[in-house]
């Protein structure tokens, strides 16, 4: 099988391809889009700000081939957030493939730390990609904008409100937060990627 | 965890939550069951020349003075984040730490932080390229704070860590300590802090000179009064010594994660046996 890190100006790429080698994966990262068509599975990772990473994609004409991939392509933070509709950073129109709106927390009181980073819950857990994982089991994330819940949701997550914290629809996954990062149930959350 | 939630304890194998998994963490917020966001336990190495520094004594793993096997092992126990704080003197010996850099980031399945001599963007580039999640910054982020500005914008607030070392002087007030604690500002803990996250720190990660090597409990004051009063989380460092300690800081001085060194390289305290006694006293944990 060959597996295609989307190379792009975003953190965190290579902490994916680390993660990946540990369950024994061998991936490339490559901006290349021929490359990126011809593999047998996608993975789009990220840390950073979503305006600038669309214009990045967008200069490289990566934007239009990520949306016609019909591979398995599994988004991670940023990059999950990048396959919405738009996102409030920065007002950015995104990639249109999951139809939602990344919107920012706006906490109520001053105790809601933004972003949020640790470990939370995942729950009401749906599809292969959490083959195994059990109900309520710990993710790593660091986020400070989110995707509420919606038709495409297939995992949830408690942070001032439930919010979207995996989507899929058809080939395409998105996850909030960092499986590379997520200790063994990120591992196996790779792995089912992996055999989708 | 936030207002509004009453802590219900953990699923059982009979209660509402049947299905989840025993031991997660809920809470009631208007009637309605959620999940929150765990406190964080955060063991610290320090590193010289590519090892670690104090001098530990594990027989569960074959080098102690190997941060990469070190880290593994707090990783497994259930570590939540590490920090490696390298105190390298020399600048020659850069190189060995972004070896090491990338050796943790191919080996360690949890985030992590690397701090210490940490000074313009080029040193952060380095150092995330090679894997880290999270850089810290002190003495240069005081000296220029622009810094500061600077990281956030190009990597992102989500991995600048603000370390501070302060110390109460005998006017009761906070002081900003620079240099590893060696020289002394006459700004105030609170005022930098602030600053700093306006400027665009993600986290900050507070040590109390005071309290630091004690094993006396944590600075509870200025840790409550930076955790309420910031909008980003405060990693409290210095002085936790026992249980009881870290229940204190979390509970009382509202911290997110709480750090420390000795007392887990020397196994007076073991990360697993502290995070179910957190659990225990409604402090939620990740239990992995």
């Amino acid at each position: 099988m060959n597996l295609t890190i989307i190379k792009y100006n975003a953190g965190n790429i290579q902490s994916v391809l680390y993660a990946l080698e540990r369950i024994g994966a061998a991936a490339v990262v490559s901006d290349d889009p021929q490359l990126i068509a011809s593999s047998d599975k996608v993975i789009f990772p990220g840390v950073g700000e979503a305006s600038s990473a669309m214009t990045y994609l967008r200069e490289r004409n990566l934007d239009r081939l990520l949306k016609d991939l019909s591979q398995p392509v599994l988004g991670i933070c940023l990059g999950m957030q990048l396959m919405c509709a738009r996102s409030e950073e920065n007002d950015t129109n995104c990639l249109g493939i999951f139809d939602e709106e990344v919107k920012k927390f706006t906490p109520g009181t001053k105790e809601w730390k933004v972003p949020q980073i640790g470990w939370n819950n995942i729950h009401h857990l749906k599809t292969g990609l959490f083959r195994n994982v059990q109900e309520g089991s710990f993710c790593y994330f660091v986020h400070g904008y989110a995707v509420s819940l919606g038709s495409h949701t297939i995992a949830e997550t408690d942070y001032i409100l439930p919010y979207s914290s995996a989507l899929n629809r058809k080939n395409f996954y998105g996850v909030q937060f960092h499986p590379e990062k997520s200790a063994v149930v990120g591992e196996q959350i790779l792995k089912n990627f992996l055999s989708i | 965890m936030g207002p509004f939630i009453t802590p219900i304890g953990q699923a059982t194998e009979n209660n509402r939550w049947a299905g989840y998994k025993p031991g997660i963490w809920a809470g009631l917020n208007n009637n309605k069951l959620i999940f929150v966001l765990t406190k964080r336990i955060i063991p610290c190495l320090d590193i010289r020349d590519g090892r670690t520094v104090k001098g530990v004594n594990f027989e569960d793993i074959r080098d102690a003075g190997d941060p990469v096997e070190l880290g593994s092992f707090y990783a497994r126990q259930g570590a939540d984040e590490l920090v490696f704080l390298d105190i390298t003197a020399t600048h020659e010996k850069r190189k060995t730490l972004h070896e090491l850099v990338n050796r943790i980031a191919h080996q360690i399945n949890i985030p992590f932080t690397v701090g210490g001599g940490i000074s313009s963007p080029q040193d952060v580039s380095i150092l995330l390229q090679n894997g880290a999640d999270k850089i810290s910054v002190n003495t240069a982020a005081f000296e220029r704070p622009e810094l500061v500005t600077q990281l956030a914008r190009e990597f992102g607030s989500q991995c600048v860590v603000l370390a501070i070392d302060t110390k109460r002087e005998a006017d009761g007030q906070w002081y900003v300590y620079l240099n590893g604690g060696r020289k002394k500002t006459g700004m105030s803990c609170y005022e930098w802090a602030s600053r700093a996250v306006d400027l665009g720190a993600g986290e900050i990660l507070l040590t109390s000179m005071n309290h630091d090597g004690t094993k006396s409990g944590f600075a509870i004051d200025i840790t409550r009064k930076l955790a309420l009063g910031l909008p980003v989380p405060v990693i409290a460092s210095g002085g936790g010594g026992n249980l009881s300690h870290f229940e204190e800081v979390f509970e009382q001085g509202k911290a997110d994660a709480a750090l420390a060194a000795s007392i887990f390289h020397f196994k007076e305290v073991a990360i697993p046996e502290l995070k179910r006694y957190l659990q225990d006293r409604n402090i939620p944990m990740r239990l992995p």
